[in-house]
């Protein structure tokens, strides 16, 4: 099993989301983050005044997956949430050793 | 226990000075109106001729107030302080971040309550009495004089019409209310940052030797009833203020009020410094719906500020009216304007701004020029005060927090000059008389009344601006301008008030 997170820029989320559910993924996770990568902050000019943006708004995603559905993931989020434009994000992927579901027991692949 | 007896000795105060002011109301009376303020009290006349000219007049009834001028002044007066309690409040209030609100609210209210008081005790004396070209006397200290309750007679103020007085207390309210607004200004270029009580007392300060004398200078004259003869004009015209004496045009306080508090708050802004995050953190406002409410209501406001300075309801009044109301909306279309072709987005911020940089640019021209002087005035506004808040703000390099100088100053000079060019009646404007026994048309050149215009405001720039700085190093070495750097960061509101705005 794989945890893809994927940090996007906040108005892709619709996109995202009808693009994974598009392959059977069945639950994400989303949250308001702010930061920094390559597109950096900027100065900005307000009433004549400069002032640095050091973090833009984003949106983090994480979704718990099946290991085989992984490239489809990905390609979905990649696809999804593409401007070509910098500050598009970056997807994450890491290992993921167990999952649990709170109300029935389940684990893994089961509580996915 | 302490506070009870200090307001015991105060109120004590005030009555002495009431009950000694109506013991002197008595004589002065019976006099005709004789139209200003100072006029009722006096001294007698140095010419002969002036006191024939007087008795012929005692001889005929003293006239009265006209009723619809007295309501439309009432009415103007509560305008002007919707302009500044709800109306200014409610525009810087949603121009600081949140954790500021309640401050900016807070001052504006205390400030315009503290320069009423202040204006009834000494204020409205200093201002609009007989004294000498600076400053008036102390004729009407604690308003001595304007009510007599024994005979139940009021004391007359001038308008601009002979034979027509005005109630002398309505004219104390009207003005009352600008010198209020006008402190209440000055408090956007320092706001975020500044001590609450050092804010109350920099503005005492300021009030009586900056606001006081420079609406005397530009307004206190004996009124159209003292120019009984073509002798006493020179001698009438030399008891009047300065820049009146010097024929500068000021129809509602370009000058008195926006230069005046312009700068004010620019020199505020140098000396307390810059607030914290300034050039690095984004300061932006946190509500401007509440800046729009705010901005619409200064227009609202300003009918009663800009058209109630006819002093009469009359087709001057109705002039200031179209003005004030046209200008206005040609400002907010050049503001909205030039912010789409010069930043790429028309803000509602930009809006409201344009609103005010009208506003203020009419308040000298309202009942001096025509309907062209209105649309070219409102349109430079609009253009010139968005310049206000960029290049030359960039260029000043100081933190004047909410505009005041870029909109209140530079708005207010363009109107005062801009005054001088259409109050020529070949461009529409309505001129001024030379004189006031004869009547005749005074305007001569644009050239020459722009350069008196010019004087004018580099007068009140002077002035203010030496007044405003020794006013504020005054109050940063007693007390300090500033709260302390985590006051600051913790935001006013919770730091000097103990409140929030905002609870959610």
């Amino acid at each position: 099993m794989k945890l893809v997170t994927a940090i996007i820029k906040p108005f892709k989320l619709d996109e995202v989301r009808e693009a994974l559910s598009a392959i059977g993924v069945q639950g994400i996770t989303v949250t308001e983050v702010k930061g920094f990568g390559r597109q950096k902050g900027h100065t900005e000019l307000y009433r004549g005044a400069e002032y640095v943006v050091d973090f833009l708004p984003k949106l983090k995603i994480e979704v718990a997956i099946k290991s085989e559905l992984l490239e489809a993931a990905i390609e979905a989020i990649e696809k999804a949430a593409n401007t070509g434009k910098i500050g598009d994000g970056k997807i994450f992927v890491y290992e993921l050793e167990k999952v649990i579901r709170i109300r029935t027991g389940e684990v893994d692949a089961a509580a996915l | 226990m302490k506070r009870l007896l200090a307001v015991l000795a105060l109120a004590g105060f005030v009555f002495a000075g009431t009950a000694s002011a109506q013991d002197k109301t008595a004589p002065t009376a019976d006099k005709p109106a004789a139209a200003a303020p100072a006029a009722a009290e006096a001294k007698p006349a140095p010419a002969v001729e002036a006191k024939k000219e007087e008795a012929k007049a005692e001889a005929k009834p003293a006239p009265t107030p006209n009723k619809g001028d007295t309501a439309w002044m009432l009415t103007s007066t509560a305008l002007v302080l919707m302009m500044s309690v709800p109306a200014l409040a409610l525009f810087y209030g949603g121009m600081v971040r949140s954790k500021n609100t309640l401050s900016m609210l807070m001052q504006v209210f205390v400030v315009f309550s503290l320069v009423t008081v202040l204006w009834c005790i000494y204020g409205y004396s200093l201002a609009f009495t007989e004294g000498n070209a600076y400053f008036g006397g102390f004729d009407r200290l604690f308003l001595k004089g304007t009510f007599d309750p024994a005979k139940g007679e009021f004391s007359m103020a001038a308008t601009f019409s002979k034979g027509t007085p005005l109630y002398e207390l309505v004219f104390v309210a009207f003005q009352a209310t600008f010198a209020a607004i006008t402190c209440c200004l000055v408090l956007g270029a320092i706001a975020e940052r500044a001590k609450f009580s050092a804010v109350l007392v920099f503005i005492v300060i300021w009030f009586t030797l900056a606001y006081a004398p420079i609406a005397h200078m530009v307004w206190f004259w004996l009124g159209p009833d003292a120019y009984t003869s073509a002798k006493v004009v020179d001698e009438m015209n030399a008891k009047a203020g300065l820049l009146w004496q010097w024929g500068a045009l000021d129809f509602a306080g370009g000058t008195v009020v926006h230069i005046n508090s312009g700068v004010a708050g620019l020199v505020g802004a140098y000396l307390i410094g810059k607030r914290v995050g300034y050039g690095k953190e984004a300061l932006m406002p946190h509500n401007l719906t509440l800046t729009m409410i705010g901005a619409a209501l200064l227009w609202t406001g300003w009918f009663g500020f800009n058209a109630g300075s006819a002093l009469e309801a009359n087709g001057i009044a109705g002039l200031a009216f179209i003005n004030t109301y046209l200008a206005t909306a040609c400002a907010v279309l050049s503001w909205t304007f030039g912010e789409a072709v010069f930043k790429g987005k028309p803000s509602m911020l930009g809006a409201a701004s344009g609103a005010v940089a009208g506003l203020v640019a009419i308040t000298p021209a309202a009942g001096n020029v025509g309907i062209a002087g209105a649309f070219v005035i409102g349109l430079a506004a609009g253009l010139v005060c968005l310049w206000g808040v960029n290049g030359l703000k960039r260029v000043l390099r100081a933190d004047d927090s909410l505009d005041v100088f870029g909109v209140h100053a530079v708005g207010g000079i363009l109107g005062a000059l801009l005054t001088g060019v259409f109050n020529d009646p070949s461009l529409g404007g309505p001129g001024f008389p030379n004189n006031w026994f004869e009547m005749k048309p005074g305007f001569e050149s644009i050239g020459a009344q722009v350069l008196t215009q010019a004087k004018a405001v580099g007068v009140t720039v002077l002035w203010s601006g030496i007044v405003a700085a020794i006013a504020y190093k005054l109050v940063d070495l007693t007390i300090g301008l500033r709260v302390s750097e985590d006051e600051e960061r913790e935001g006013l509101d919770v730091a000097s008030h103990g409140e929030a705005a905002y609870r959610l």
